[in-house]
């Protein structure tokens, strides 16, 4: 025991605190490797999308999986989420007498923020957690080895097709959420809370503008981006057995999501200059 | 290197020298030293078959003959040109001369096997579907597998049908070296035959090299030419090499160096005593820490009254 004890860090509060900083030290360096290694794999993957042509019985499966596949799901979401904006809203505004705004203020938020996150989310959750599990399995199983040992490179086969897939079904998808969404709002603030149609279309079409909806489709190509490395990087770094591939899955969902708030802040921060830049009179006042 | 079997022609474009030299190969996992100064020349047209307990790196070794694993330090030569010098799209090339049997197989989930064996001609070769097709049936003939597979998806072969099918895929490119990762672990003992005379079928094609690794020594009294043995680094003494035996299967079974003869034999011997030992160990690790973490607590609870 004396040996071991002589070895040991420091007992008490200051073997604890030792103990934390070292700890605090482990965790910055993981995470500076970790953000070093997706950067690696990113400039990779975007190496192989112009250094090969990509293949149509490649890209299609995956197209179909990450688009077509989760359109029920994204359309779903954007439905709820413009009702339940038009439940939260209404008591607001008729309490000042305004219930007719509440078009505008739905409509401005889906297509800025709500439509294009939400879409991200459920692709993260849907497709992003399925990715890297199939690739976590496929690293286990040794089938990414098989294709290395056959002269085939795994980021072409494997992450490209992907890549493309979140890339370009994105906008696709948060259009269709955003278009749910603002189905759903109207129809809750019209037919269920007896908003007039005419003065709630005629104020979503006032301050809502093509802008505000480019916008949100413009920060969907980071979301699927992101969304499509961390996923992939995921699997391919999959640690053995059935308790890695399920932690991968779940670290791509977690780490894609929180990618996903922290590009939406600063993505919004910039296109807000943005539109300060072409619009120097400033946002129209919504009350 | 023995001869327990004619050398076959070398190929007309074939330079002289081994097909494939590993030299002082080194390869090490973080703190871990898995292989140590491995050094071996494959002559062509042979067999070579790496023995060695569960653990000892014969994976490692295998997949660093392909340039899978990097090592840490030492080379791994095919016909004289360096893996370690060729860039990302050379050594691609350099890969299609290989064939390489994976241990679970290690076919495409997501393809039907006709995808699947046809995979590596596609990749490579401008051959017209029709052929293609052609090519994969008579691979299927080769490993004796019915056509009747063809449009299945692996999942629903059994473990043998897989791994002739990763067999027929390895040979798809007619390649030189045909590396075997266990090639019998998991199969039933009919089953294991049938791929031990199946590797005897692909020595037989023209300027093939075999490379098979495997703990069965029954495949390896049926395939090898040569074998070698590898050890646990973690068994080794500091100067003790960890090849501990290179030679013909014949050498082997007449070596009477105690770890050769504990592994032809099958004996656990000392290791039953080491694994007791383990065991005692745990429990006395786990019960030192339960008491290191209640004298902490204890020492905290005390620091924090006074």
């Amino acid at each position: 025991m004396a040996a071991r004890s002589s070895a040991s860090p420091p007992a008490g509060v200051t073997g604890w605190f030792a103990n934390q900083v070292a700890n605090l030290g482990q965790f910055a360096m993981d995470w500076v490797t970790g953000v070093g290694d997706v950067a690696v794999f990113a400039i990779q993957t975007i190496g192989w999308i112009f250094a090969r042509r990509q293949r149509r019985d490649v890209l299609l499966p995956n197209f179909y999986q990450i688009g077509v596949m989760s359109l029920p799901v994204v359309a779903l979401t954007g439905l709820f989420i413009g009702m339940v904006l038009a439940v939260q809203s209404y008591a607001q505004f008729k309490a000042l007498g305004l219930q007719t705004r509440l078009g505008s203020v739905i409509n401005l938020s889906l297509v800025r923020e709500l439509g294009p996150v939400l879409a991200a989310t459920m692709l993260a959750g849907r497709v992003g957690s399925a990715m890297a599990a199939e690739l976590g399995t496929m690293r286990v199983t040794e089938q990414i080895d098989a294709l290395e040992s056959m002269g085939a490179n795994p980021i072409y086969y494997l992450v490209v097709p992907r890549f493309l897939g979140c890339l370009i079904l994105i906008p696709s998808l948060t259009v269709m959420a955003d278009f749910m969404g603002v189905l759903g709002g109207y129809f809750y603030s019209h037919v269920l809370l007896g908003i007039d149609y005419h003065h709630y279309w005629a104020n979503s079409r006032e301050y809502v503008d093509v802008f505000d909806f480019l916008l949100g489709i413009f920060k969907t190509l980071f979301f699927g981006a992101a969304i499509a490395l961390v996923s992939c990087h995921h699997g391919f770094h999959c640690e053995p057995g059935a308790e890695g591939v399920g932690r991968a899955a779940t670290n791509a969902f977690v780490h894609s999501f929180v990618l996903i708030l922290i590009l939406d802040l600063f993505l919004g921060i910039w296109l807000n200059n943005v539109h300060d830049f072409f619009r120097p009179e400033g946002p129209r006042k919504l009350l | 290197m023995p001869a327990a079997a004619p050398a076959k022609p070398r190929r007309p474009d074939e330079p002289a020298g081994p097909l494939l030299r590993v030299d002082s190969l080194h390869v090490r996992f973080g703190s871990q030293e898995v292989l140590r100064d491995i050094s071996i020349d494959l002559e062509p047209g042979r067999t070579l078959v790496i023995l060695g307990e569960s653990g000892c790196g014969k994976t490692v070794l295998l997949k660093s003959m392909i340039g899978l694993i990097r090592p840490t330090r030492g080379d791994v030569q095919f016909e004289g040109r360096s893996l370690a010098g060729l860039n990302d799209r050379s050594l691609a090339h350099l890969r299609t001369r290989y064939g390489f049997v994976f241990q679970g197989a290690a076919l495409f989930d997501s393809l039907t096997i006709l995808d699947n064996i046809a995979f590596p001609l596609r990749e490579h070769t401008r051959i017209p579907d029709a052929e293609v097709r052609t090519i994969v049936e008579s691979l299927l003939d080769e490993v004796g597998l019915p056509r009747s597979v063809l449009p299945k998806k692996p999942v629903q072969l059994s473990g043998g049908m897989r791994k002739r099918a990763g067999l027929a895929r390895a040979l798809a490119l007619d390649p030189q070296l045909v590396l075997y990762d266990e090639p019998t672990t998991g199969l039933d003992p009919i089953m294991s035959d049938v791929i031990n005379e199946l590797i005897i079928r692909v020595r037989g094609r023209p300027y093939v090299t075999s490379v098979v690794v495997t703990h069965d020594m029954h495949t390896a009294r049926k395939v090898a030419d040569r074998v070698i043995m590898l050890y646990p680094v973690f068994r080794l003494r500091p100067d003790e090499p960890q090849v501990v035996f290179d030679g013909t299967v014949e050498e082997l079974d007449r070596s009477r160096d105690p770890r050769i003869r504990q592994f032809v034999e099958g004996r656990a011997g000392a290791r039953l005593m080491e694994l007791r030992e383990e065991q005692a160990r745990d429990h006395e690790i786990q019960a030192e820490s339960t008491a290191t973490a209640d004298a902490d607590a204890d020492t905290l609870e005390g620091e924090a009254d006074a």
